[in-house]
């Protein structure tokens, strides 16, 4: 080997930055994709909804002319806008306390030794699993007025006579609501808590056990504060899945009996795409930006506590 | 203050036997030391003792009662763990209560017992912090503190000076030996330090692939150990071991001196010593070297007065006495009695 070679072999084998090590390319590299899929799915969407919120768009006149805050001022005006903003917070807010309350019992239950535990889990994880509109659809006969096997079997028992007429009545058919609602979110919450569940390392349980916990004391004392930003972060999912959800409503009781079961979501639907009325519509459902924006943001420090631990 | 005692216990885990059918014995109040290289099953019996796994098989009574199938609970047993595990959302003052909230104490003596275990480890400072804002060393003591604070049947503690320094090591050493003689419970403790074992245990059982080698004073296991495995893995440097035709003679550093050094009534056995290096250590002088007639590759050590004129590179005539000397199996490595 010439001097020249050895010089340059040498120099080859100093110690160099591989592309890999540079943090700003990999930066630049891991981001681009994410940035290009927010603007053109996310970002294009919300802008034009929010142009749209300001004008006076229609099916039938496409144009989008700026109004100012006219359209907003015609949603604030409609009754049925408020009942449907009501509406939002009280099934937003009961069904997710039903689903924080369910899943972290279902992952105490689940993370358990027991027979058929993979059995058990699949049938809790199944209505996650099941399309939305598919498994509403069945909920729709459950609650039938005049067929529901939930009467049937309330009139056997001789709880009931005639028929509850679930989706019928407003706050039966609220009540309805909340329970398909709740029913479809558990699962994804009680997966979400098992993880953390078994995340808590098993000597922490065992000291608990050696230092004489009995089982409500490690259950609230341990595991649930250990749990509580997991527990947390699937409650913030709850909301946003429950705030944008408007399937559950449309599907149950199309906004009714007469827009007693409204949400936000549902109302913008209806008036902006059954209605053709895209401003009204887009106007509502601006409504929906400033809990999402705090739910995101808490979302966010969620996570970074959950790093902590 | 009881009494434990372990009969036949094994625990498999699938084809593995982690604790092969191990039968011991504490006495009343006892430090006892298990000593064994890692992952020869001292974390696992410790755990079967707790009560935190079931045993495959055998059986265990803490103060003469059988605690098969009992949580740890009602066994009353204290433990450190290997990894602390300490309560990651507790302050210190929490962890270290948190077993006398379990027990009912009330919120006064709570507050004085913990700050008594707290001064006794040196982390008073510390109460009020997460176990994340300390060192490692610093939540052991606090895991210490925490098993300390109780009054139970038994201490099952698993390594728990291991990430301290040397000398903060001596010191807790010393307070958890003074602690274990004024309360007197029973403590079993796990290590795999064979300086700590011997200057810590009352007696010490020796494992090795789950099962106990040797179980002993600390005088016992070093001067008469029973197999190879337990005549090298004890003392620093570890027993010589020289094999010869029908049986592997083992001798300790010190007892391997010249020839000069013996009288007629300590009928030494003489070999031929070529020393290769000479170690000064400051308060000893190690030779190591090869013994003549002897496989060249068995590195014999021999420990020295510093004073010693014993040159590297000459050949001396050294021995050791009759009673130093000890016989084993070559093939079994267990130790032949009564031939010597
Ligand atoms: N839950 C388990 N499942 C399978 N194997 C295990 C389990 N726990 C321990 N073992 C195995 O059993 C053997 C003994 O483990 P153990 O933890 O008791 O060792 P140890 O003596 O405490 O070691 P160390 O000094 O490293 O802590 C090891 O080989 C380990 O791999
Ligand atoms: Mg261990």
């Amino acid at each position: 080997m010439s001097d020249e070679a050895l010089a340059a072999g040498v120099a080859s084998r100093r110690p160099r930055r591989s592309l890999l090590d540079s943090e700003r390319l990999l930066a630049v590299g891991g981001l681009t994709p994410a940035v290009v899929y927010i603007v053109a799915l996310v970002g294009f969407p919300f802008v034009l909804a929010v142009l749209m919120a300001f004008s006076d768009v229609t099916v039938g006149d496409p144009s989008l002319d700026f109004v100012g805050l006219e359209t907003l001022r015609q949603v604030l005006e409609d009754p049925v806008f408020w009942r449907a903003l009501r509406n939002t917070l009280f099934f937003t807010v009961v069904s997710n306390a039903l689903v924080v309350i369910l899943a972290t019992a279902l992952a105490l239950i689940l993370t358990k030794d027991f027979k058929f535990k993979w059995l058990i889990r699949l049938l809790v994880l199944l209505p996650w699993t099941t399309p939305v509109s598919l498994a509403t659809i069945s909920w729709l006969w459950t609650l039938d007025t005049i067929f529901s096997p939930i009467d049937w079997v309330l009139r056997q028992l001789g709880l009931l006579e005639g028929n509850m007429i679930w989706l019928g009545q407003p706050r039966l058919a609220l009540a309805s609501v909340i329970i398909v609602h709740t029913w479809r979110i558990v699962p994804l919450a009680a997966v979400i808590v098992m993880a953390g569940m078994l995340a808590i390392p098993t000597e922490i349980r065992d000291a608990s056990d050696i230092d004489g916990a009995g089982f409500w004391r490690r259950t609230f004392e341990i595991e649930i504060p250990l749990m509580a930003p997991i527990i947390g972060v699937a409650v913030l999912f709850g909301v946003i899945l429950s705030v944008t959800d408007m399937t559950v409503v449309h599907v149950l009781t199309r906004g009714g009996p007469t827009n007693y079961t409204q949400v936000l979501a549902s109302w913008a639907f209806y008036k902006g795409i059954e209605g053709g009325d895209l401003a009204q519509g887009a106007g509502t459902a601006l409504f929906l930006l400033p809990v999402l924006v705090a739910v995101a943001a808490l979302i966010l420090r969620f996570a970074r506590r959950t790093e902590v631990l | 203050m009881s009494v434990v005692e372990v009969r036949g216990l094994t625990k498999e885990f699938g084809d593995m036997v982690a604790v092969d059918h191990v039968d011991l014995a504490s006495r009343e109040g006892e430090f006892l030391v298990l000593l064994g290289p890692s992952g020869c099953g001292k974390t696992t019996l410790l755990r079967m003792i707790a009560g935190l796994e079931e045993p495959t098989s055998g059986e265990i009574y803490i103060g003469g009662e059988k605690m098969n199938g009992l949580p740890p609970r009602i066994r009353k047993v204290a433990m450190v763990f290997q990894s602390y595990a300490l309560y990651p959302h507790m302050t210190v003052a929490r962890n270290i209560a948190f077993p006398l909230r379990a027990e009912g104490v009330d919120k006064a003596e709570q507050d004085k017992r913990v700050r008594w275990a707290a001064e006794l480890l040196g982390i008073d400072r510390y109460l009020d912090r997460r176990p994340r804002q300390l060192s490692g060393g610093e939540r052991q003591r606090v895991a210490l503190a925490r098993a300390l604070v109780r009054e139970p049947n038994v201490f099952l503690l698993d390594e728990p000076l291991s990430n301290l320094d040397a000398k903060l090591r001596a010191a807790a050493r010393d307070d958890l030996l003074e602690f274990q003689r004024r309360v007197g419970i029973t403590t079993i403790y796990v290590t795999h330090d064979q300086v700590e074992a011997m200057g810590m245990g009352d007696r010490i059982a020796v494992m090795r692939d789950g099962k106990i080698r040797q179980f002993g004073t600390p005088e016992e296991i070093y001067s008469d150990p029973a197999d190879t495995f337990v005549a090298t893995f004890i003392g620093s440097p570890p027993m010589n071991l020289l094999e010869g035709e029908h049986r592997v003679v083992g001798f300790r550093p010190e007892n391997f001196k010249p020839i000069g050094e013996f009288t007629e009534r300590d009928v030494p056995s003489t070999f031929r010593f070529h020393v290769n290096r000479s170690e000064y250590l400051g308060s000893d002088r190690f030779l190591y070297g090869v013994v003549e007639g002897y496989d060249e590759n068995t590195k014999v050590i021999a420990r020295v007065p510093v004073g010693s004129t014993i040159a590297e590179g000459a050949t001396y005539e050294f021995g050791v006495a009759a009673a130093d000397l000890c016989y084993f199996d070559p093939r079994t490595g267990k130790r032949l009695r009564g031939d010597a």
